[in-house]
């Protein structure tokens, strides 16, 4: 299913909120490290996945990236982070 | 990037206009004055420009005014940097950062783009340009530039503004935020979510649907009809459209909507105090004219519920309107004690044909012809008049007026106005008198009379007029008989229903006057 935009009915003077994940205490499992495909932000998640790698032994480090910085990222992409994953971070870089 | 570039007409800082003819040779770069590598290329720029402005046209647009005077005051660089302060160019040229350099050839086509810096590149391009236009090579030491600098973002994909420059290059009337719903969120829930449903679930106002709903009306989207309380919310076309469109309204439904926002809207109306009274008051909306037919609306059996497309959609429009835009809910600036199914909707159609007299738009000044919406405030009904037995038009008219005393209260006389709906088989009855609407409203009047010594509060019922004050009157004034209504004229009558059942019905009115709600009647703009 393709992500679904709407026009807001409102007069548009509160951003809209959105509800998140609760954020567990600890990092456990799979973690996804996202490249935006911004310049220099492959050398940002190499820095990240090392000092993870260090630190949380025992989690499993993926790393995915987007084809463009300038566009959301493909849906199967989205899927496939959020079905094999507990975390994800995604890095902005430039 | 793009593979051509649009004919565009700029600004420079001299205030000329500059003209790019969209088939030539040319060098055209984008840059924007806070951006670190933008500023790192613009020696490179003064050098080509230089070097080739003589053999090649050559164009600098900057995305900011300000950031190009900035450039200029800090390079001195023998061109004049074209104002793209609007983006509109930028975004035509698909330039997603800055630097972004294309090279055109004479069907004006890209041959060659940069994007950011990278120094081999630009150098390439450069010596060969030199060469193919037999122009000196850049007067620039490239081992001094740094050998690779990321470029930044355009302003022109700016979420904030690409949707705008999106909308405007598509020539689309819609200027409204968009919202993405995540493709794993339900967008209903979502809708529930954000608040802006009034408790049923509400259609996704997509793009696509709103452009639909826009097509039901010539007026310009971005046209402000009206402000809306209690939030003074500014209401666009386009924003009625939206509500509409989640309310379940058809395009043909927009322009008695679009009138009834209008309506609602007026200082007359009042909607922050409708909304905000503890009584519960709701608009009530009667439509009238020819557009009742062209859109299917109910005036017979049920006109006053469920199960009519446009009546329940229309009332619910404009409630959604006032919820969304206005930003009245119920526990915030909504304060009503209890509520009432009205809030929802409440919408119907005058049964104009079986009506023997004026229809209500006629009444209040409107041709016939006219398409008109009329918008009470009313805080309880239809409350129905049960009469099966009367057969005289005296008769029937009384029960009536003895019926409508119990609005509010039986003492409260002079307190408010009513919506009167009378049903075809009791219009039958009054026109077997010939019984005129002025006829009826003199009747109510009369019938629901009381000497002014029976509406003071008593151990029977402490409501009504206050004893102390009573104790104070003449006998005289005490015997002046009061009718319910201060005037006739807060007795609005229109006819529907079915034609079998003698149970007509009332809503009963809000404070009325200026410093209540006036009814207001809008022509609908088809």
């Amino acid at each position: 299913m393709a992500m679904l935009s709407i026009l807001d009915p409102t007069d548009e003077r509160v951003p809209v909120s959105r509800q998140i994940t609760p954020r567990p205490k600890q990092i456990t499992g799979n973690v996804a490290l996202l490249d935006i495909s911004k310049p220099r932000g492959n050398v940002l998640l190499d820095r990240l996945e090392e000092t993870l790698s260090q630190r949380l032994p025992d989690v499993n480090i993926t790393r995915y990236a987007k084809p463009t910085f300038s566009k959301p990222a493909p849906e199967e992409l989205r899927q496939q982070i959020q079905a094999n994953n507990d975390f994800v971070i995604e890095a902005l870089a430039d | 990037m793009s593979e051509v570039i649009a004919a565009f007409e700029l600004e420079n800082l001299r205030g000329e206009q500059v003209a790019f003819p969209g088939n030539g040779d040319a060098l055209v770069c984008f840059i924007k004055e806070d951006c670190p590598t933008c500023k790192e290329v613009m020696p490179v720029l003064v050098a080509m420009h230089k070097a080739l402005a003589g053999a090649i046209d050559i164009q600098i647009i900057g995305q900011t005014l300000g950031g190009n005077k900035a450039l200029d005051k800090a390079f001195a660089p023998g061109f004049s940097i074209l104002d793209d302060s609007a983006l509109k160019v930028s975004f035509a040229a698909d330039v997603e950062t800055v630097p972004t350099l294309y090279r055109t050839n004479a069907s004006g086509s890209v041959t060659d783009t940069l994007i950011g810096f990278v120094r081999a590149e630009w150098q390439d391009l450069m010596q060969r340009m030199s060469s193919e236009l037999a122009s000196p090579e850049l007067d620039l030491d490239w081992q001094k530039l740094p050998e690779w600098r990321p470029g930044c973002g355009s302003l022109s994909v700016d979420p904030s503004n690409a949707d705008r420059l999106r909308a405007e290059a598509e020539n689309s009337p819609i200027r409204a935020r968009k919202i993405i719903i995540g493709s794993q969120d339900d967008e209903f829930e979502f809708m529930f979510d954000q608040g802006f449903s009034d408790g049923l679930p509400v259609i996704p106002p997509t793009p696509e649907r709103v452009l639909r709903m826009l097509e039901g009306t010539r007026r310009d989207a971005q046209e402000i009809v009206g402000v809306m309380a209690p939030n003074l919310g500014e209401v666009s076309i386009e924003k009625i459209a939206i509500n509409a469109v989640m309310a379940g309204c058809k395009p043909q439904y927009l322009p008695v909507v679009i009138a009834a926002v209008e309506a609602i809207s007026t200082d007359d109306y009042n909607v922050h105090g409708v909304m905000a009274t503890t009584m519960g008051a709701s608009p009530v909306i009667v439509v009238n004219g020819p557009i009742r037919h062209q859109i299917g609306m109910n005036m017979g059996m049920g006109a006053l519920g469920q199960g009519n497309r446009a009546n329940a959609t229309i009332g619910r429009a404009v409630r959604l309107v006032i919820r969304n835009v206005g930003g009245a809910k119920p526990g915030e600036t909504e304060r009503s004690v209890l509520g009432n199914p009205m809030k929802f909707t409440m919408c119907f159609a005058e049964w104009e044909e079986r009506n023997p007299w004026q229809p209500l738009h006629v009444e209040r000044g409107f041709d016939a012809s006219d398409s008109v919406v009329s918008v009470f405030t009313m805080t309880s009904g239809p409350s129905l008049i049960v009469d099966q037995e009367s057969r005289s038009a005296d008769a029937l008219a009384g029960t009536i007026g003895q019926t409508l005393e119990g609005i509010y209260n039986p003492k409260a006389h002079f307190a408010t106005n009513c919506l009167l709906v009378v049903v075809p088989e009791h219009v039958d009855t009054l026109m077997r008198d010939n019984y005129s609407k002025a006829d009826l409203r003199r009747r109510i009047q009369e019938t629901s009379s009381r000497p002014t010594r029976e509406l003071v509060g008593n151990d029977v019922s402490g409501a009504g007029l206050n004893p102390a004050a009573a104790a104070g009157m003449s006998e005289e004034a005490l015997d002046r008989m009061m009718p319910k209504f201060r005037t006739e004229d807060d007795i609005h009558i229109v006819v529907a229903g079915g034609e079998a059942g003698k149970f007509s019905a009332a809503f009963h009115g809000w404070v009325t006057g200026s410093i209540g709600s006036i009814p207001v009647s809008r022509k609908i703009d088809i």
